[in-house]
């Protein structure tokens, strides 16, 4: 089959990272996040990052690990804990910056930056503080002789995105077979350079044997770069795969009441490889 | 299964009974209440006088069955498939009604739930915009407040998160039209915002509460009838979906302790 070959390692994918650049991140809270790349992120030299996600312990990690210089969201949550403690605790020393946006307004900016557009027109935004908190944020004017007044969202654009998969092939296809796609099309089609990890990398024709065309939510044009990362998704929910592996979650949350609790956990779980970190979280 | 309660009707289930009228008359709107008690209350209100709301899963899932809360469920009936993309077509087209919780909430209903402090450092981070400002711009919102205090019903909102009726009085006619706050439901007593400026009006309190407790509780001026009812109880029919199928675990009696 003429399938091109986009197989990338980990590495690979950290190494067009580079300080100071805006990296969109799909899944949703603690749900299908491409948590591999985000641990090599975290092992990685790269620093001063723009974070752009429907954020959950990716954020919380990274904001941690000292690799973010602002964050853009709408939430960061853990889902089950329902504030991301080192997100939390980020904000609450000042050392991340803050674009605190509506979810709506975030998937707009995305689907501009993806259509190539300046920017989409909304009322979300109007009367709430969103606009006081932004201030680069502008309305506009309808041309029309209704003459609404609108909120001109800006298009995200992204550098790179990272987003994380149930099924993949060579070429890049990416097969979702959760209940909920999330934005994770919109996240790669508003960025440069796109990399996709998946639990599992498939021969092409395996794709309708798991789940109907509909599932097969990433097509290769959305793509750069694919890698397969077993549990790669780990400790964010990856369902029908796995789920939330809930008492890691709470390990993790439970590093942001002390700095020795943090410097084991790094130890443990994220001054090692992939490898390691699967055998670490088996054991 | 759990031995099913009997006795007179809790606080709890008062509290449920009024967020479920918060969608009395929606017809076939989502309804999308948020939390332990508003999702016991809204289905409630589909199980008995608003059959015709459109309720989910709890995620992506439009289910027509009256699903239990804190336990599996039984078979779903699922009748559509409303992932998170879908649902801003459903708030933006205006026929979804949310019922959020508050951290801080203003006599015009501005609600905050995304942090309190300076926005470069707050003192505490909270839950962020969410879908708030969306939200309330553009469907019918009520409020779910568990623990009414002088330290949630606060003169001012640190930030605005949902819009209250002041702000959205200002964006013009037609921003208003489809800004529409409901009901505030509270551990103590319904509102509502049925005075001439839209400001928060005590409409009903729960037994066991006086109109000075809620006064006592509450950090502005309410607009106060001269009447007060207490919240209408619940009916037995209503008992019984509660008890024996949509909380069978009491949940509900834990997110507000029976006085």
């Amino acid at each position: 089959m003429p399938v091109p070959d986009k197989r990338v390692t980990i590495d690979d994918v950290v190494a067009s990272i580079r300080s100071g650049m805006t990296v969109g991140i799909g899944g949703w809270g603690s749900r299908r996040k491409p948590m591999a790349l985000v641990r090599a992120l975290v092992r990685s030299p790269v620093r001063d990052l723009t974070i752009v996600s429907y954020g959950g312990p990716d954020v919380g990690l990274l904001c941690r690990a000292g690799k973010v210089r602002r964050v853009v969201y709408s939430f960061v949550s853990l889902d089950s804990i329902a504030l991301e403690p080192h997100f939390r605790n980020a904000r609450q020393s000042g050392a991340v910056q803050a674009t605190e946006l509506d979810e709506g307004m975030f998937l707009l900016g995305l689907q501009a930056a993806a259509w190539r557009v300046p920017f989409l027109p909304t009322r979300v935004g109007l009367g709430s503080d969103v606009m006081r908190l932004n201030p680069a944020l502008k309305t506009v004017t309808s041309p029309y002789p209704d003459g609404e007044v609108l909120v001109a969202m800006p298009a995200l654009n992204l550098d790179v995105a990272l987003i994380h998969m149930h099924r993949g092939d060579r070429g890049g296809s990416g097969q979702c077979l959760g209940i909920d796609p999330y934005f994770d099309d919109l996240m790669c089609m508003a960025a440069q350079k796109r990399f996709m990890s998946v639990e599992k990398l498939v021969d092409t024709d395996q794709f309708l044997r798991a789940g109907p065309p509909q599932s097969i939510r990433i097509n290769r044009l959305m793509t750069d770069g694919v890698v397969e990362t077993p549990h790669g998704a780990h400790f964010t929910e990856c369902v029908p795969d796995f789920p939330r592996d809930e008492a890691f979650q709470r390990e993790y949350a439970g590093t942001a009441k002390s700095d020795d609790a943090w410097d084991a956990f790094k130890a443990r779980y994220l001054d090692v490889t992939e490898t390691e970190y699967q055998a670490a979280v088996q054991s | 299964m759990t031995a099913l309660r009997s006795g007179p009707p809790t606080r709890a289930e008062y509290c449920a009974v009024a967020l479920a009228e918060c969608f009395r008359g929606d017809g076939e709107l989502l309804a999308n209440p948020i939390g332990t008690l508003p999702t016991i209350g809204g289905r409630l209100a589909k199980a008995t006088f608003e059959p015709a709301l459109v309720m989910t899963d709890g995620e992506a899932l439009l289910v027509e069955n009256i699903l239990p809360v804190g336990v599996d469920a039984p078979e779903k009936v699922v009748a559509g498939y409303n992932p998170y993309r879908t649902m801003f077509d459903v708030v933006w087209s205006g026929r979804r009604h949310i019922i959020m919780g508050a951290v801080q909430l203003d006599a015009f209903g501005n609600q905050n739930f995304a942090f309190i402090g300076p926005p470069d450092k707050p003192t505490a981070q909270l839950l962020g915009m969410r879908g708030a400002p969306g939200n309330t711009i553009h469907n019918k919102t009520s409020y779910w407040i568990p623990n009414h205090s002088r330290r949630v019903l606060v003169p001012q909102v640190s930030v605005v998160s949902g819009v209250g009726n002041d702000r959205a009085a200002s964006l013009g006619d037609r921003l208003s039209t489809f800004h529409h706050l409901v009901h505030v439901v509270t551990n103590l007593c319904v509102c509502d915002f049925d005075t001439p400026e839209r400001r928060l009006r005590l409409r009903s309190v729960h037994p066991g509460v006086t109109v000075a407790d809620v006064v006592a509780a509450t950090g502005f001026e309410l607009a106060i009838p001269s009447d007060v009812p207490q919240t209408r109880p619940p009916v037995d029919e209503e008992l019984r979906w509660i008890r024996e199928v949509i909380d069978p675990l009491g949940l509900g009696e834990q997110e507000v302790p029976n006085p």
